[in-house]
């Protein structure tokens, strides 16, 4: 009866991976046939209001971008603080409240930007949404920094105190080096993540049909015009949303593996 | 410079604080207007952008004329129109002076947390069947490359899962089940298989922190596998499991794309699984661009409501149940 109950709990356990593979499976490849089946590489060349992606793609870059020399930066010194400097309760708030932030709501976070940035300079603006993907950014490379400097054998730290280094010297020259490559992934992931964002842009950055470099207005965007896109009747507009989807989810996928293939290089 | 530096690294971290508080403050301001007007019947409060008489006295007096000019419209056609222009007349009339435009919060709220509990119910079985097989049934060289494709697939940008949903997954729902293709079961269900990779990915580190000694012990005794996974592994991570469980369920509060190509986006009440309906985070992504005035200050209220929901779950989570991991 055992051995019976046994085989029955093992076999449902493994149809629900077949099950969730399956869906995860068929996601994929809808994604890859439709994707593949609209993409074309006149899509980089053009604008989205001549049919293509460019504006859109490099808009999306140039949005994640900004958004990461914001937030990166102060990301990983809040992280050091919380780390290196911290001492008991105020870094234990903060690295509990960056938990918190990192699992706010996205959608909040781009109303939030939208009543301090959007309302008082008039109108959305690329700069907005770059902030809105900032503000989603920073939690995730708090975290990652402070989870990759706990790794770092205090050893180290001491060695370099012995040596008459200051501590600021001891952090950026030992301790950051020591982590660099952890610290290097897991700002890919949250790159990655921000990038395939939408909620926070729909009404920072917004959209746009043209190619545009000024961040005071609208912004072009990839998602928010994925969104756009797949709801328009017209099968040539979801089609091109479908092509967009699947740029978007290749360099996804890409800047993930990127990630996860630095980490296993040096775990060897 | 030491100083220079350990101020700079001090206001960053503390910059965590200030935005969180800003997002407070900030959504609290913008919903004041909302907040004074409907108070805490906004969360009770089923109508949304309804426009009502501002007294009662008046909405009486209306409807009696309503009654009485639809007696006189099956009496007579001629006076019918007549009729009818005139009540167009009056009606614009309240629309401009004695009428109101009336927000609550019901429908969006519970639409998300239908879609909410929809998607866990679908979801946490099959997320417990992949970690066990993970953790525990699958051999490393197979578990390793599935644990790694379902993490990525956790990092797929959220808008697909809704777009796959709508055009591929919904027909099909809507087949099986009857009723529409945009509702609030198929809202739910693609919200559980989006939030399925990351519930197994958190689930199986969890369980894969049970001390090998533990799980030795026990099939030395001669426990099955099952006995062991019931008895052992999930008394252990319990706590962990838990968590994750909670910290998905934060995730799925607040999903806005995968769930705005499937719901439907009506602000009606939901009779059956089928019905369409609509959750805080579409109200907001589909109407805060054309709101002003009251109707924008009531999605700030919205807002404001599922901030506050997603970080009492979130702290809930960590401090009942993450506590010992740091």
């Amino acid at each position: 009866m055992r051995l019976i109950v046994n085989k029955v709990v093992l076999g449902l356990s493994v149809l629900s991976a077949l099950i969730g593979l399956a869906f995860l499976g068929w996601i994929l490849v809808t994604l890859f046939i439709k994707g593949l089946s609209s993409f074309h590489f006149s899509l980089f060349v053009n604008d989205l209001i001549d049919g293509g992606l460019r504006n859109l793609i490099v808009g999306q870059f140039i949005l994640a971008g900004i958004a990461a020399v914001i937030g990166i930066p102060i990301g990983m010194v809040a992280g050091i603080y919380i780390r290196e400097y911290g001492n008991g309760k105020y870094a234990n708030i903060i690295r509990n409240l960056s938990d918190i932030m990192m699992s706010a709501p996205s959608i909040v976070i781009g109303a939030f930007v939208y009543a301090i940035i959007v309302v008082p300079t008039g109108g959305t603006s690329g700069f907005a949404g770059a902030i809105a993907l900032a503000v989603m950014m920073l939690p995730i490379v708090i975290n990652t920094t402070d989870n990759m400097l706990s790794l770092v054998p205090k050893e180290l730290r001491e060695a370099g105190i012995a040596l008459g280094a200051s501590k600021y010297k001891v952090i950026l020259d030992i301790v950051i080096k020591a982590a660099k490559v952890g610290i290097m992934t897991g700002i890919l992931l949250a790159f990655a993540r921000i990038i395939g964002e939408t909620a926070p842009l729909l009404f920072t950055s917004e959209t746009s049909n043209y190619f545009t470099l000024d961040l005071t207005q609208s912004f072009p965007s990839l998602t928010v015009s994925i969104y756009d896109l797949a709801n328009e009747p017209e099968e040539s507009s979801r089609d091109l949303a479908w092509a967009a989807s699947f740029i978007l989810t290749v360099l996804v996928l890409f800047i993930n593996l990127t990630g996860r293939f630095i980490t296993r290089n040096k775990k060897r | 410079m030491e100083k220079i530096f350990q101020k700079l690294s001090l206001i960053s971290a503390s910059l965590v604080f200030v935005i969180l508080v800003g997002i407070f403050i900030t959504l609290f301001n913008a919903a004041k207007p909302a907040i004074d007007e409907f108070g805490f019947n906004f969360i009770t409060d089923p109508a949304w952008n309804k426009e009502v008489p501002l007294n009662g006295e008046l909405s009486a007096q209306t409807s009696q004329e309503d009654v009485i000019s639809d007696e006189e419209d099956m009496a007579d056609d001629d006076e019918f129109i007549a009729d009818e222009d005139e009540e167009d007349m009056m009606l614009e009339d309240e629309d401009e002076v004695e009428t109101k435009t009336i927000y609550g919060g019901l429908v969006p709220i519970v639409g998300t947390l239908l879609t909410t509990l929809i998607a866990l119910v679908f979801a946490l079985p099959i997320a417990m069947g992949i970690a066990v097989f993970l953790a525990e049934i699958a051999p490393k060289n197979i578990a390793y490359p599935i644990g790694i494709a379902i993490e990525l697939l956790a990092a797929i940008p959220s808008i697909i899962f809704g777009m796959w949903g709508l055009y591929y997954f919904a027909p099909i729902v809507a087949d099986l089940v009857g009723g529409y293709q945009v509702s609030l079961l198929t809202a739910g269900l693609v919200l559980g298989i989006m939030i399925l990779p990351f519930m197994a990915a958190i689930t199986r580190d969890s369980m894969n922190t049970t001390p090998d000694v533990l799980k030795e012990s026990a099939y030395a005794m001669g426990a099955t596998k099952f006995e062991v996974i019931k008895d052992i592994i999930f008394p252990f991570s319990k706590v962990g499991i838990i968590g994750s469980i909670i910290l998905a369920l934060g995730r799925a509060l607040g999903e806005t794309m995968a769930v705005a190509f499937l719901i439907g986006s009506i602000f009606v009440l939901p009779e059956a699984i089928n019905d369409p309906t609509i959750s805080i985070p579409v109200a907001m992504a589909n109407n805060f661009g054309e709101a002003s005035g009251l109707g924008e200050s009531a999605l700030f209220y919205l807002a404001f409501i599922l901030f506050l929901i997603s970080f009492a779950v979130i702290t809930f989570a960590k401090f009942y149940f993450l506590k010992g991991k740091k």
